[in-house]
């Protein structure tokens, strides 16, 4: 064990800073969930990304990658939130689908898919959630009937992150008649397609943060499923781990807010009792504690090891860590946490994105029970 | 940056780790009460001839010459099994100090399995002094090793049957004065402890999901209930994120910067809490039986309960987080300690 950076990954801190600090905007770009305008800002600032060849870090150089480790991944994510980069559009696309792709795919798909994923020339939703199927998500019951060469998508998704503005998305079906979790396939379809209509769903403070997506008919070719026939569940659950587990939520994402928090106990203090400072410390020390989990989470996956129920642990974590800090921060501001415009931190939109954590990316009570059984072996219900 | 145990120390612990799960069970520990017995002097012997005294110590007193991040997994191992002999505090603490002093002979004493008790200004008490040799004691800033018959013990009974708390008498003397200082024994201790109250409140979540698995009402085992998975759940996820904290803290310790302590504070808290919620919940699981004797959670939530203000308490580990969160810099870029020795 050592804790020490080498300087190799000393210089490499460096090089990711300097470029930040070259390159992020100077003003905050505006919401990629209000208006196109917000979104195709983001989209811009993830084709500036890629063209420095930051897109994604892990992946490999054909791929628009670097062909960079996973802690180096971890030391440009933390150089990333330090700049107070803008928030990835993209991120359903590289940080979920691209590594199931890199796993499922076939070597057409991966040519095919993953550069433009990388350049931010393609935008991707997750498609999975329907009115009836949401923490049971074996309930699906959109379908994909084949028809030689193609599939017909009907059905309906909801909840879709990014999926107004968005190009790509990638989405859960079944075959017709089939139940629960065989038959299922992941397929991938544009979101202009003849057939697909899309409907925002605002959320409780007016943005359009999400999408009902309607399937009438949609034809698709059968290249575009990613994974075997009927193995959609397969694929889903390893796309799962990664965004419990590690990628989706990198740790320097609450570092930063925890320093955040920090300065504005700071600018507070003389207002506030002692016991402030302990709440503040406590978010402080868990946004830590989930870094060197995920420092020696990726460690082990180095040496050859898989993510397995533990991240049903880090999601948990993360997710009540996030809420947390952010109630801490509107008690810290007190009669003024309510004001549209009294805090430019704008800490008040933090907690309400904090409020979904518990919920999305399969809800704390689902993690609690994966963790009771799978972890601790206790007998299903 | 490798966060990940090697091959070596992975196969140290588990050496260590099998002979203690094997030999120390809550049975056993029911037999040493029953005889009125403090430790057992087989096991004890076999901690010796293992050399897990000496994993500590220098190599050119005997010793293996290792780092704390070498000895962190046994210590998990020795709250895992509520281990009564003195392992932990003379091999993690002890050994180590005397190695910094002028020990008249006294290290090699301890790694032949005489015990030398310790009297830190951050523990009221002294434990394990009734089988002590010698004391190592503080008079002002001043370090005195005094032999055990120059002390009047008065034993103060604890909750925890297995620990053996006394009040020390002594006189300080130039002959007992030995140079030298505390140096980072306190962290020492406090990181010690808080790998054994990670594996203290492993074995309260793994008792009671023995017994989840067993006890039926409504005609089905209680494991069954999400209200009762939930519970294990949520003890479980905080010992997973207290672990790599009190890791880090063995590794970053040496390097006695206030990162690197208050890092230590961070894993003495953060384990305590995770034991805490994890023997109150064993108790919970249990039920009524969760209250009783004859049920083991007790001697896990004893331990766990003690070995919280060991070597600092909760208040004054939040208070050094606290400093050192507001005077030095926070953020990504500042996870590990070793960060500000770069710059
Ligand atoms: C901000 C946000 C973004 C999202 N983005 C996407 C996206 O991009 N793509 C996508 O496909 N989906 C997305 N989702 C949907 C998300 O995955 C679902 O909301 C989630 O899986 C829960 O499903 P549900 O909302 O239908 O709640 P339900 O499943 O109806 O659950 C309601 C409540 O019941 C509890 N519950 C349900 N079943 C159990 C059980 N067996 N045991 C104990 N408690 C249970 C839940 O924990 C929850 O508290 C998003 C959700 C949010 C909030």
């Amino acid at each position: 064990m050592n804790l020490e950076y080498t300087p190799e990954q000393r210089a490499f801190r460096l090089e990711v800073r300097a470029w930040m600090e070259t390159n992020v905007p100077k003003e905050r770009l505006p919401s990629f969930d209000l208006t196109r305008e917000g979104f195709e800002a983001h989209r811009d600032w993830e084709r500036k990304l890629s063209d420095g060849r930051w897109g994604m870090v892990t992946w490999p150089e054909e791929l628009g990658g670097r062909g960079l480790d996973l802690i180096r991944w971890l030391i440009f994510e933390e150089e990333y939130y330090r700049a107070e980069a803008p928030t990835r559009v993209n991120q359903n696309g590289i940080f979920l689908l691209g590594p199931t792709m890199m796993e499922f795919g076939t070597e057409e798909q991966k040519q095919r898919f993953l550069p433009s994923m990388a350049a931010g020339d393609v935008i991707w939703a997750q498609a999975w959630s329907e009115p009836g199927a949401g923490s049971d998500l074996a309930g699906v019951r959109s379908t994909c009937a084949r028809d030689g060469d193609e599939y017909v998508l009907n059905g309906q998704k909801i909840w879709s992150s990014r999926a107004v503005f968005a190009d790509w998305a990638f989405g859960l079906f079944r075959e017709p008649g089939s139940e629960r979790h065989k038959g299922m396939s992941l397929i991938l379809f544009p979101l202009d397609a003849p057939g697909v209509t899309r409907r925002p769903i605002e959320r409780m403070d007016g943005e359009k943060v999400f999408a009902e997506i309607f399937l009438d008919n949609v034809r698709v070719p059968v290249a575009d499923r990613l994974g075997g026939e009927g193995e959609g569940w397969k694929v889903c659950m390893a796309t799962a781990g990664f965004e419990r587990g590690l990628l989706l939520r990198s740790p320097a994402r609450y570092q930063q807010a925890a320093k955040r928090l920090i300065g504005l106990y700071e600018r507070h203090r003389h207002e506030l009792p002692a016991s402030m400072a302990e709440r503040v410390a406590q978010s402080w020390m868990d946004a830590d504690a989930y870094a060197l989990a995920i420092y020696a989470m990726c460690s082990r996956l180095a040496a050859g090891g898989t993510i397995g129920p533990e991240s049903s642990t880090n999601k948990i974590f993360w997710s009540e860590l996030d809420m947390a800090l952010s109630q801490t921060a509107l008690d810290i501001l007190g009669p003024r946490a309510e004001l549209a415009e009294g805090d430019p931190e704008r800490w008040l939109d933090y907690y309400i994105f904090a409020l979904a954590g518990p919920i999305y990316a399969g809800s704390n009570e689902i993690q609690r029970n994966i963790i009771a059984e799978r972890m601790l072996g206790l007998p299903k219900g | 940056m490798l966060f990940a145990f090697t091959e070596d120390q992975a196969a140290i612990t588990e050496a260590a780790r099998g002979m203690l799960i094997e030999s120390c069970t809550p049975a056993d520990l029911r037999r040493l009460l029953a005889n009125g017995e403090a430790i057992d002097k087989t096991r004890w012997q076999t901690i010796i001839d293992m050399g897990l005294l000496g994993i500590c110590a220098p190599e050119d007193k005997g010793g293996l010459g290792l780092s704390l991040i070498d000895f962190v997994g046994i210590a998990e191992a020795a709250g895992y099994v509520a281990l009564p002999e003195p392992l932990i505090e003379m091999a993690g603490v002890v050994v180590p100090l005397l190695a910094s002093l002028d020990d008249k002979g006294w290290l090699a004493r301890v790694l032949a399995g005489e015990i030398v008790a310790v009297g830190h200004p951050a523990n009221p008490l002294v434990s394990e002094a009734d089988g002590a040799a010698a004391f190592v004691l503080s008079s002002g800033d001043d370090l005195h090793l005094v032999e055990r018959d120059a002390v009047t013990l008065t034993r103060v009974d604890s909750f925890d049957p297995f620990r053996r708390l006394f009040c020390a008498d002594w006189a300080p003397s130039a002959a007992t004065h030995v140079n030298g200082g505390w140096r980072q024994t306190a962290q020492r201790g406090a990181v010690l402890a808080a790998a054994q109250m990670l594996g203290l409140g492993q074995r309260c979540v793994d008792i009671a999901v023995a017994y989840a698995k067993d006890r039926h009402q409504f005609g089905k085992p209680i494991g069954c209930y999400q209200a009762v998975k939930h519970l294990l759940a949520d003890a479980q996820v905080k010992i997973e994120f207290a672990r790599p904290v009190v890791h880090a803290a063995a590794i970053e310790l040496p390097l006695g910067s206030p990162a690197a302590k208050a890092r230590v504070a961070h894993a003495k808290l953060a384990a305590a809490e995770a034991a805490d919620l994890a023997a109150r919940t064993a108790v919970q699981v249990h039920g009524a039986m969760g209250m009783t004797w004859e049920v083991d959670v007790h001697f896990f939530l004893k331990r766990a309960l003690a070995l919280k203000t060991a070597w600092g308490t909760p208040a004054m580990h939040m208070a050094q987080v606290i400093d050192r969160m507001t005077a030095l810099p926070t953020g990504p870029e500042h996870t590990f300690a070793a960060s500000f020795e770069h710059g």
